[in-house]
């Protein structure tokens, strides 16, 4: 994975402490691991926190900079509120694709119902997060496997019906545009 | 509620069902697996809020019982990032092996095999 970089980082935030860079994605990491560190353990006394304060510090001193590759904070808030509200429309066509699938399994004539077929299209995204995410959504929408995905946006999608590969990529990829700030029709 | 907690589970096994039927059923490599993938998280995800959905009705609103349920929603978040993961792993390994998907034009007699 390449990873992207930022020329217009503003540089207040890189000389707040000598490696501030650094210093953020490690707090982030360690926040959400000890966050899922007490929801797992439930007990919440001296022993078992200081555990999780210990392995939480190990585990987000070697993987702090695998997990949060971006260095700047800066609209992630909106992001995440966006992606938020994308969600319940992403769990609607799950579920319309999935009883669209299960009516195929138990149809009686099933191999004159489907038709496989790799399609290729391009995305205009730029973004990697906002293509990997389109990536995984195409996939989780059943009838649509994503098969492979490139750099500049070169998808190539494994589908299982016309009807599942029809509306590729319309309307997901709008909206997934519109969740990381790119709007193009 | 309980029976809205039977229905939602009835539903996931349904899904599950389903998802082993189009297994058998699908003709190829690549057809396969949009039911094991997709209907089999489809199933989990109605069954785990099912059971999600029990233990909080039944056990009262305390603070363990919350965590319980979290902890199931838990499993269906991972489940749905995961899953499409491997999916595509796997697709891609069939694909970079050189593995042809099956098309309607060929219409091979093996397509019948139930295995």
């Amino acid at each position: 994975m390449i990873r992207k970089k930022t020329p217009s980082q503003p540089q207040a935030e890189r000389s707040e402490s000598g490696n501030g860079s650094r210093l953020v994605p490690f707090v982030v990491t360690f926040a959400v691991m000890m966050t899922t560190w007490v929801a797992l353990s439930g007990k919440l006394d001296v022993f078992h926190l200081s555990l999780g304060v210990l392995s939480c510090l190990i585990v987000s001193f070697i993987s702090s900079d695998l997990l949060i590759t971006a260095t700047s904070f800066k609209g992630m808030a909106g992001l995440w509120f966006r992606f938020i509200i994308y969600m319940p429309w992403l769990i609607k066509e799950i579920v319309l694709a999935n009883i669209h699938l299960l009516k195929l399994v138990f149809h009686p004539r099933l191999h004159e119902k489907i038709n496989p077929q790799l399609i290729e299209f391009r995305s205009r995204m730029k973004d990697e997060m906002g293509l990997v995410t389109f990536a995984n959504s195409i996939t989780l929408t059943p009838g649509t496997i994503t098969v492979s995905l490139s750099v500049y946006g070169d998808y190539v999608v494994h589908a299982i019906d016309d009807a599942s590969a029809e509306p590729l990529p319309g309307e997901m990829e709008t909206r997934i545009a519109t969740v990381f700030g790119e709007t193009h029709g | 509620m309980t029976i809205v907690c039977i229905l939602l589970i009835t539903a996931g096994i349904f899904f599950f069902f389903a998802g082993a039927v189009g297994v058998i059923r699908f003709p190829d490599f690549y057809s396969r697996l949009h039911p094991a993938g997709m209907i089999d998280s489809m199933g989990l995800l109605l069954s785990m809020s099912g059971l999600a959905l029990y233990v909080l009705s039944h056990g009262g609103l305390t603070g363990a019982n919350i965590l319980t349920a979290i902890k199931i929603i838990l499993i269906v978040i991972f489940v749905y990032i995961t899953s499409p993961t491997a999916t595509h792993a796997i697709v891609d390994a069939g694909i970079r092996a050189g593995l042809a998907p099956w098309t309607k034009k060929i219409k091979e007699k093996s397509d019948d095999d139930p295995h």
